[in-house]
């Protein structure tokens, strides 16, 4: 891994499957075990530090903190400095002088966790910034899916509803081509970004499209986002056309939501009920792919130090000239 | 101007016999046989641990209940100078995790790995095994025991006690994983 996180094309495809073979192999295990708790962070400090309302990407990566042993800071915006108008770049200043190790940054404008790492040591988890991208997200969506499907070579998958807004589904759209997965978005005209077929996507408008994929992928409508922008006729309206139920599913279709759901709007009440969605098998594996995020990033860092001091002590060994050295075999 | 040389210490026959002796020696401190369980150490460790266990079914004729334990997460070389083994395992990470299929509490545990050096994995190991549960003992059995402990830690079972220099290395090749049993010497040789 790279020294952060901050984008899902951070990352290559070998590394998620080495990253996701860590959190199946190790972190699932521990948690179904009496004692959820492994030393390998300790005496690390995790600073999560968010500037939106968060209830699974924040209470995940503390518990995924917490059961590596690290010390985990909250610091939500609401109840911070930053109420006292606070800048990002002094709020970050700030603590990076408690020396973290990782900052796990949420923030409503894109490019915020880049500027984080600007100004400080720590190694930073992009865990979601504005429209931009959701890299963690995505990672435990492919685990997910691997969990559920094995192999995802050729898997067809339609991501549903609010694309506009997504940051989802911009990192989910990278993520799943980048496993080779086919990607269908399926959104009224007015909730696509302009541009988005050259992510290379397929689009279509209306349910049919669902007939055709093996995962439904649906998204939270952003109401809060769309400040009356008349991007809809009404709420109504997109209900009756893109509210996906049990009806709309083949045999064998599974629904993923990367949560929080509002029920009745992309997906009705007996859906969000049913064993198709693998609602809670993500945030399960949430939990477990942060685990191994962490761990990875932490322990390839210290990997890269120590390859480069190695390279410059063979480089000094080779200046001060060969050395001669008696290998004593044992008979 | 540097090579390697590698030279084969222990050949298969012995290998063979060496595990054998083991798993009489295990059965003989430990007269209750119903109390003991096997746990191997991920890799090789494990697969020692299935044929010591094997062994002592047929002399004792009473089944050995064989777990296997990872310790990456327990080490004490994260992110430090010479975690770079960590890293080529992660690149590669094994499939196979920590798989515990007893309760360990109150039981006499023989942990089981292929070579015994600095005695730091078996200090992760013990750590690991009472995240799990409570133990009555643990006892350690090695294959090869090479030398330079950084801890106070002594196996109970040894294969083989092999003097080694510190930059050599004891490479155990099991017939399970690399198609014959052997323990081979490798060195790097300096000109």
């Amino acid at each position: 891994m790279n020294k952060h996180l901050l984008s899902i094309n951070d990352l290559s495809r070998d590394e998620i499957e080495s990253i996701l073979t860590t959190a199946a192999k190790d972190f699932l295990e521990l948690s179904k075990r009496d004692i959820k708790k492994v030393p390998t962070l300790r005496g690390r400090t995790v600073i999560d530090l968010f500037y939106e309302k968060s209830t699974r990407t924040s209470t995940s990566f503390e518990l995924a903190g917490k059961r590596l042993s690290a010390d985990v800071i909250n610091v939500k915006a609401e109840s911070s400095a930053v109420g006292k108008g606070e800048s990002l770049k002094d709020t970050v200043l700030t603590l990076n002088a408690y020396n973290p190790d990782i900052i796990v940054i949420r923030h409503p404008h894109v490019g915020a966790p880049a500027f984080v790492a600007r100004y400080t040591d720590a190694h930073v988890i992009n865990a979601g910034d504005g429209k931009g991208g959701h890299p963690t997200q995505c990672l435990l969506d492919i685990f997910s899916l691997k969990q559920e499907y094995g192999e995802l070579e050729g898997l067809k998958v339609a991501i549903v509803g609010d694309i506009l807004h997504s940051r989802v589904a911009r990192s989910n759209i990278a993520g799943f081509r980048k496993m080779g997965m086919e990607v269908t978005l399926v959104a009224p005209p007015s909730l696509l970004p302009r541009g988005v077929e050259a992510l290379g996507a397929d689009i279509a408008h209306g349910l049919d499209a669902l007939a055709d994929v093996d995962v439904v992928y649906l998204l939270r409508m952003q109401q809060e986002r769309h400040a009356d922008a008349g991007l809809m006729p009404s709420l109504r309206e997109y209900i009756a056309r893109y509210c996906v139920g049990r009806r709309h599913l083949g045999k064998g279709q599974r629904v993923l939501h990367p949560g929080p759901i509002n029920r009745g709007v992309e997906i009705d009440a007996e859906l969000a009920d049913s064993p198709e969605n693998l609602i809670l098998q993500q945030v399960e594996a949430g939990l477990a792919v942060r685990m191994a995020i962490m761990y990875r990033i932490i322990v390839d860092a210290g990997a890269d130090q120590a390859a480069a001091e190695g390279e410059r002590d063979a480089a000094e060994a080779a200046e001060a000239g060969p050395e001669i050295k008696n290998i004593r075999a044992v008979g | 101007m540097s090579g390697s040389f590698s030279k084969t210490v222990v050949p298969a026959e012995q290998v063979g016999r060496t595990i054998v002796r083991i798993a009489h020696e295990i059965l003989e401190r430990n007269q209750d046989i119903g109390d003991l369980a096997l746990v191997g150490i991920l890799t090789r460790g494990a697969y020692l641990a299935r044929r010591l266990a094997s062994h002592m079914e047929e002399f004792a004729g009473q089944e050995v209940p064989v777990g296997e334990l990872d310790i990456s997460l327990y080490r004490d070389d994260v992110a430090a100078r010479g975690s770079l083994t960590i890293r080529s395992k992660l690149t590669q990470p094994e499939v196979r995790g920590t798989n515990l299929p007893f309760n360990i509490d109150e039981k006499t545990i023989v942990l089981v790995d292929d070579v015994l050096f600095t005695g730091r994995t078996i200090r992760a190991a013990i750590d690991a095994l009472f995240d799990y549960g409570r133990p009555s003992r643990i006892q350690l059995a090695v294959l090869v025991d090479r030398g330079h402990r950084e801890l106070p830690i002594r196996p109970d079972f040894v294969g083989k006690n092999l003097p080694t220099s510190q930059d050599q290395r004891i490479n155990v090749l099991l017939s399970e994983v690399d198609g014959a049993d052997e323990i081979v010497l490798e060195a790097v040789q300096h000109e």
